[in-house]
């Protein structure tokens, strides 16, 4: 099995298609953190523009956790797109490319040889998390330094320098749980495909559409909104929150995980009966 | 001595299409076996099934003796395919392909066997390269070095030649000899060319519409069929009159626009072409025939035997 595994990394990091992800990442986080070091001061004084007439803030507001988790923000928009673009093509790619015909045809299982596919992708989406997690919180403390952490929800919620960490831990801790179900999706559809177009765009569209309807349509969805892989993928925020945020988490965290094992459960025993045609 | 590959009964049905109907063949150890059939004619499903690429609807799959279903990886440890045009992973080098694909074998010395079969097939120079600048005859070589990696007993290889120009298939055909001949591979090559397969196959079988039709040696079928010679004329319809008063009407097997074939011995040829010169219709061409090639013609033109 890990001999699988470090053949599907190989063939993942030796695609230039691999690292486009790893580029918008840095992109973005330099996009952003340059943006907030040169109109941070206007952006946050809008934001924080009433709350400033009733309290009184003293040292540094944009600081290198201020905009981490500005960019934390990113990861349910950009990164499903980026994790998809690698594991949409994990076995559509192999199919178009006709390539299972020198794979299938060796001494390897099936079944092993989805599973070795579906880790090394996850590998690829966990590294993109914490590229962006080390990128955003270095070099933020490069550029603004540390300081204690305000958000703003419903209500704004406070937190030391000393107590933000482990909540930033968390947080990318649950961004890779959301994005390994991103990526077990895609895989799943890369799985009923023979391009890898169909899956990038299928994962997207479900993501987005799914996210759409159960935003606007809540009522006509009901209760099934809340059984919806897409109502959780931005429960990282759930880490910053001081009232029941982290109760809550355990139900997300359940529902990420059924739908993980589903998604892979139904590629492994589609594939397993798949007549390779390509 | 147990065959190499034993098909008992195969059968693949999609929907309604019976693309493999109830096949039973056997290949011997050293053979080259040839898989003949027109376009469509269920080879590639059926040498999928034998690598399990495709599952059957009925029937069994034997490899060197064990079943395929239930003994997967003990029989393609000892089997090497090139199926269809050969795919490679195109942004990796021919030795990095070559290299993964051993990994999956759990070859050892892996170095060392990918840069022999490279040279074998006479690639050892382009190992560096990217297989996307290769021509399709040298993917074709690389896809025979794929199949020679981990020294197999059996190797299939279905159209091996297709797309290649003659200069190509003429080397394929002579590394599939070689192979079989100083490495004592057995081999199953299939093809939709007759005159391919005589060349280099021992054994052959014709499929048409997933059934096998005749399957035996090379030689003896070709010797075994009558022979036939065929004049192809200027004016078919008044040979057909001057022939029609003669006993050289019985002799005719059938005719159409512009030729009339005969089933004559060799020694009559001189004697009937005398006779349509005196009859004064032009002869173009006096041309042999053989029936087996009659036959796989009538299957490729038409579709079906009649």
């Amino acid at each position: 099995m890990g001999k699988l595994i470090s053949i599907e990394l190989f063939k993942i990091f030796s695609k230039p298609r691999t690292y486009i992800g790893f580029g918008a990442i840095i992109v973005i986080v330099l996009a952003i953190e340059f943006g907030i070091l040169f109109e941070g001061d206007m952006m946050v004084g809008m934001i924080m523009q009433n709350i400033r007439e009733r309290f009184i803030f003293e040292g540094n507001v944009i600081n290198q956790y201020l905009v981490a988790y500005i960019i934390l923000n990113t990861l349910w928009i950009h990164v499903p797109i980026l994790v998809a673009l690698v594991t949409g093509d994990l076995l559509a790619g192999e199919a178009n490319s006709g390539t299972f015909r020198l794979i299938l045809t060796r001494p390897v299982s099936r079944v092993q040889l989805v599973l070795a596919k579906f880790i090394a992708g996850w590998i690829y989406s966990v590294l993109l998390v914490v590229v962006m997690a080390l990128l955003s919180i270095g070099l933020g403390l490069i550029l603004f330094g540390p300081g204690d952490l305000v958000v703003i929800t419903n209500k704004v919620n406070i937190f030391s320098s000393g107590d933000v960490l482990w909540r930033f831990a968390g947080a990318y801790a649950y961004g890779i749980l959301s994005m390994t179900t991103v990526a077990a999706l895609s895989f799943l559809l890369s799985a009923l495909a023979d391009n890898s177009i169909g899956p990038i765009i299928g994962t997207i569209a479900l993501i987005i559409g799914i996210t759409i309807i159960s935003t606007i349509g809540v009522s006509l969805l009901g209760p099934v909104n809340r059984f919806l892989f897409t109502s959780y993928l931005p429960s990282w925020q759930l880490f910053f929150h001081t009232d029941d945020g982290l109760a809550k988490l355990g139900h997300a965290i359940l529902i990420q995980g059924i739908y993980i094992i589903g998604f892979l459960g139904f590629t492994i025993w589609y594939f397993h009966k798949k007549d390779i045609l390509s | 001595m147990t065959p190499y590959i034993e098909i008992h009964n195969l059968t693949k049905v999609y929907g309604q299409i019976r693309a493999v109907d109830d096949l039973s063949m056997k290949v011997m150890p050293g053979d080259i076996y040839g898989f003949l059939g027109p376009n469509g004619s269920g080879k590639s499903t059926t040498i999928r099934m034998m690598l399990s690429l495709i599952h059957p609807t009925a029937g069994q799959i034997l490899l060197f003796g064990h079943d395929l279903a239930k003994d997967r990886y003990k029989t393609l440890s000892r089997l090497g395919a090139l199926i269809e045009k050969p795919d490679f992973y195109n942004y990796l080098t021919a030795r990095k392909n070559l290299e993964i694909l051993g990994k999956l074998s759990g070859i050892s010395n892996l170095k060392f066997r990918v840069d022999e079969v490279l040279e074998q097939v006479g690639l050892l120079s382009r190992a560096t390269s990217k297989v996307q600048t290769f021509s399709l005859g040298m993917k074709q070589r690389l896809g025979i070095a794929q199949s020679l990696l981990h020294h197999p007993d059996l190797i299939i290889l279905d159209e091996p030649t297709n797309g290649l120009d003659p200069q190509g298939q003429k080397e394929i055909r002579d590394l599939v000899k070689s192979l079989n001949q100083e490495h004592h591979i057995t081999i199953l090559i299939s093809s939709h060319i007759l005159f391919e397969i005589e060349q280099i196959a021992n054994r052959m079988v014709i499929i048409n519409r997933g059934k096998a039709l005749v399957e035996g040696h090379v030689q003896e079928l070709i010797n075994s069929q009558d022979r036939q010679v065929a004049f192809v004329i200027a004016d078919v319809p008044a040979g057909l009159a001057a022939l029609n008063e003669t006993t050289w009407a019985g002799r005719i097997i059938k005719s159409n626009h512009e030729r009339i074939s005969f089933k004559i011995n060799k020694e009559e040829i001189p004697e009937l072409n005398a006779f349509l010169v005196e009859h004064q219709i032009e002869i173009f061409a006096i041309e042999p025939v053989r029936s087996l090639e009659e036959f796989f013609l009538e299957i490729t033109d038409h579709g079906e035997v009649n």
